[in-house]
Formats: C-alpha cells, sequence, structure tokens
C-alpha cells in the first residue's frame, strides 16, 4: 500500500515548526518517526494534508537526567532510551517498557513522544507516562503548557494536545529509592500489541508496607487506565498472599475491559488479575530474598 | 528541497547506498524501499505486508536496522543505507552470514531473506553475547512462511559463533 498523497515540511527550528503546525492546524500531522503515522497512512485510516517532519528540528533531541526527572525529547527514538543507562537507573519502569515495544527494528526509529502523542490504548508508553504521573510538553505559537499524563490521554488515538501544539517533551519523575518495577503483558506474539498489559512500580518501607505503588493497565479500554482501587487495596499492606488475592479482585471489579476479535471482556479481566497476580508475587519474591541477604 | 514557506510535493535527497553516493529528485511520498526498487533498481529489497508487520524491507539505515516500507525516502536524506546487495564483495563472494544462510538452508523461497539477513547482521555489528532465545527474540519482527525459523536460527547461530564466539548457554538454566 502506497502512501498517500501530501506536502512535505521539514524545519529547522522550533519556532518555524511550531509556526507551521500552528497554521496548518488540523490538516497537518507531525512526522517524527512515523512508526505509528506512516502504517495508518499506508491503510488510509488517515490521510493528512500535510507532513511536518521534525527529524531536523533543533533542541528536540535531549535524553537527560536533570533537576528530578528523566527529560526524552520528541526525537528520541525507543532505541536510544533502550541504550541509555541513564535511563535504566533514573526511570527503571520506562527502560522496562523498551523490551515490549514491537521490534528493534520499529524501535530505531519510533519516538517515545510520538507514541504518547499517538495515544494508543494498547500501546506501552501511555501506562508508563500515567504510572510515573509524567508530564508533558507541549508548545504552540501560543507559549508553553505543561500537561500532566493523567489530563492528556482523552480517549482512543485522542489525546488533549491541541491542533496547533507539539508535543516536544516529556519528563518523568525520577525514581524513588528502593522502587520496584516490572512491565509485563500477554499478546498472542512477541512484538504486537498487547491484549493485555501492565506497567506496575512499588516501594516498600523499612518494615516491609508498601507505601508507594503505581498500577497502570493498557489495552483494557479506550486508554491506558490507572488501576486505583487495586493500589487502595495494597497501599499500606504487607505483600501477603491475602493482599494479593484482595488486590486481584480489586482490579477485576474495576476494570471494563472492551472485547474484540483477540480477547473478550472477560478473558482481559482474568487476565489482568493473572498479570497483576504474578507481577506482584515476583515483587514478593525479590523483597524475600533481599531482606534474607541482608539476615 | 527549495523552501520550508511552501512545502513540497517533491524533494531532493542526496543519500549513499551501498557505498555510492545518489541524487535524486522523488515525489515525497515514496517510501525508502520504493525508492531503493524502483528509481535505484535494487530489487533485493523486498515489499511483504508493506506496513511494518513482515521485516522482509529490512534495510541498515546509517548502521541499524529499519524497515524501509515504513520511511519516507526523503527522510533517508543525508543517510547510508545498506541493502542486501551491498553485502557480497565486488566479486560476488558471498558476506560470511549470506554464506551460513546457503550452508544451513536459511532459506527456501527467499522472500523474507534479506530482511533476516540484515537485521542478523546487525546482531553481529552490536557485538553483544546471546542465547538462542535471545536470537528468537531479535528476529521475531521478521516472519517466513517456508522454513518454520529452525535452519534461520542455525544459519544465524553459526555465522554469529563465527565472528563472536559461542551463543550463552542457556539449556541448564533454571527458567
Amino acid at each position: 500500500m502506497k502512501f498517500p498523497g501530501f506536502v512535505y515540511h521539514r524545519p529547522t527550528s522550533l519556532d518555524e515548526a511550531v509556526e507551521l503546525i500552528g497554521r496548518l492546524g488540523g490538516d497537518a500531522k507531525v512526522l517524527a518517526g512515523g512508526q505509528s503515522l506512516l502504517p495508518v497512512m499506508a491503510l488510509r485510516l488517515g490521510q493528512p494534508e500535510h507532513l511536518v517532519d521534525i527529524s531536523r528540528v533543533s533542541g528536540l533531541d535531549v535524553l537527560a537526567h536533570d533537576d528530578g526527572v528523566v527529560r526524552v525529547g520528541a526525537r528520541v527514538t525507543h532505541a536510544q532510551v533502550e541504550d541509555a543507562p541513564m535511563v535504566r537507573r533514573y526511570a527503571p519502569l520506562l527502560a522496562d517498557a523498551m523490551p515490549w515495544i514491537a521490534h528493534r527494528t520499529v524501535r530505531n526509529r519510533g519516538t517515545v513522544c510520538g507514541s504518547l502523542a499517538h495515544g494508543d490504548p494498547a500501546a506501552e508508553l501511555p501506562a508508563i507516562a500515567l504510572a510515573l504521573d509524567a508530564s508533558l510538553v507541549a508548545r504552540s505559537v501560543r507559549g508553553e503548557r505543561i500537561i500532566a499524563a493523567r489530563d492528556f490521554f482523552e480517549g482512543f488515538l485522542t489525546t488533549s494536545l491541541a491542533p496547533d501544539e507539539l508535543l516536544c517533551e516529556v519528563r518523568f519523575p525520577v525514581v524513588a529509592p528502593g522502587t520496584v518495577t516490572l512491565v509485563s503483558e500477554v499478546s498472542r506474539r512477541h512484538g504486537d500489541y498487547a491484549m493485555v498489559g501492565l506497567a506496575a512500580s512499588l516501594r516498600l518501607d523499612g518494615a516491609g508496607s508498601i507505601d508507594d505503588v503505581a498500577l497502570a493497565l493498557f489495552a483494557v479500554g479506550s486508554t491506558a487506565v490507572r488501576a486505583t482501587k487495586a493500589e487502595d487495596a495494597l497501599r499500606g499492606r504487607t505483600l501477603t498472599p491475602d493482599t494479593i488475592a484482595t488486590a486481584v479482585a480489586a482490579l477485576r471489579e474495576e476494570l471494563d475491559p472492551p472485547g474484540d476479535n483477540h480477547a473478550s471482556p472477560a478473558y482481559r479481566r482474568h487476565v489482568a488479575g493473572v498479570v497483576l497476580a504474578r507481577t506482584l508475587q515476583g515483587f514478593a519474591a525479590d523483597a524475600a530474598a533481599i531482606s534474607g541477604d541482608a539476615a | 528541497m527549495s523552501t520550508n514557506e511552501i512545502g513540497s510535493v517533491s524533494a531532493a535527497v542526496s543519500l549513499t547506498v551501498n557505498g555510492t553516493k545518489v541524487e535524486r529528485e522523488v515525489a515525497v511520498r515514496t517510501s525508502l524501499a520504493d525508492f531503493l526498487r524502483e528509481d535505484l533498481r535494487l530489487t533485493g529489497t523486498h515489499l511483504g505486508c508493506e506496513h511494518g508487520v513482515c521485516g522482509a524491507c529490512t534495510v541498515l539505515l546509517d548502521g541499524a536496522a529499519v524497515r524501509s516500507c515504513l520511511m519516507l525516502a526523503v527522510q533517508a536524506d543525508g543517510t547510508v543505507v545498506t541493502t542486501i546487495e551491498g553485502l557480497a564483495a565486488p566479486d560476488g563472494t558471498l558476506s560470511p552470514l549470506q554464506q551460513s544462510f546457503m550452508d544451513h538452508h536459511g532459506f527456501q523461497c527467499a522472500f523474507c531473506a534479506p530482511g533476516f539477513i540484515l537485521t542478523a547482521q546487525t546482531l553481529i555489528d552490536r557485538g553483544q553475547s546471546l542465547s538462542r532465545d535471545d536470537l528468537r527474540s531479535e528476529i521475531s519482527g521478521n516472519l517466513c512462511r517456508c522454513t518454520g525459523y529452525a535452519s534461520i536460527l542455525d544459519s544465524i547461530e553459526a555465522a554469529i559463533t563465527d565472528a563472536l564466539g559461542p551463543l550463552i548457554d542457556t539449556s541448564g538454566a533454571s527458567k
């Protein structure tokens, strides 16, 4: 399938890019890695009149640990994030997500910000942004706006970015010491979109009770979602089999997943619980091993 | 491209393909794959699905494996591209990886072979130690409908073993 025709723009400065996007508005799509946009165009699910290629816009290539956050600019690819020891150290949940995202050939081109702006509910990164309470930096001719991840994903492939805004950067808060993280998903084949996925981050205090937890599910609704009831069932408790069972029940209660030809709602709800249980059991085993080592 | 103000439906591109500098005017909607196949007549780059699923169109872009169907030719401006035609020596001697695919029957119809070989080439180039399971994961973005993959894995494993030493043995590992 060949791409439909469009007018191509390749600005080199942020001001120029933002001016173009502001002028073209809804007729334009931003092209970064193109690993979501170009398939959409190949399949004629979208036919933008203009593409604004940001691959040469200076200043959008930041990948840095800076003032309590990990900053990922709009040109930074999944592969760059995957290969950065800094990300593993300061935002391990983001690093955990990388091997799940499609395949290395796609990660070599696809960008973190592009995935967020695309807003696919079955993709990993929106869930990572929700779990970590990331901040998204949008620019337009009207100025800069910082959007909390919880206010960013509005629906299926729909975000709160205005038509004249460019997502320039995402900022992930640096992980607190002692936090354990895991991304896990069930899909038909590795690299496919998930049928159910979970991004989990959890911290135990010195007495072994959970003092911080974030659970974000993907592929279970029109956007990635935080499992706030399951989080509530965990916060302040110790990671016993009873606590885990209660959290799993709370998760299955609060989810209202869709059905499609890959998985029914009941299957998704069941598997979400299984993935959560395995994740928490893994965290409990790791904690036991660490305290065993210390003893 | 003359100006950003007006935008373009065609653009000049300048890139290096298999060691040769190439300059062309292309329609901006042309994929890198179609540019390689139709403008440069490098038909070893195969198009299977044309939307990023099958991996047959994989080429190396500045040394990294990418899907040439999910990229515009104009995006490759200024890059160095290697296609399957760029691996063998000028006298036709196959690269060690290509020869390994011959020796281990790593293809039957060979439609997928260029993508597999170029994906595998990056594993050798990266030089990381890998297990057989890692190999399976690394090639999971390439589809083959003939071989059942075992002979492809054998081909890659033999070439990696020659280049980098034996794979990591996980057969006795507990998980």
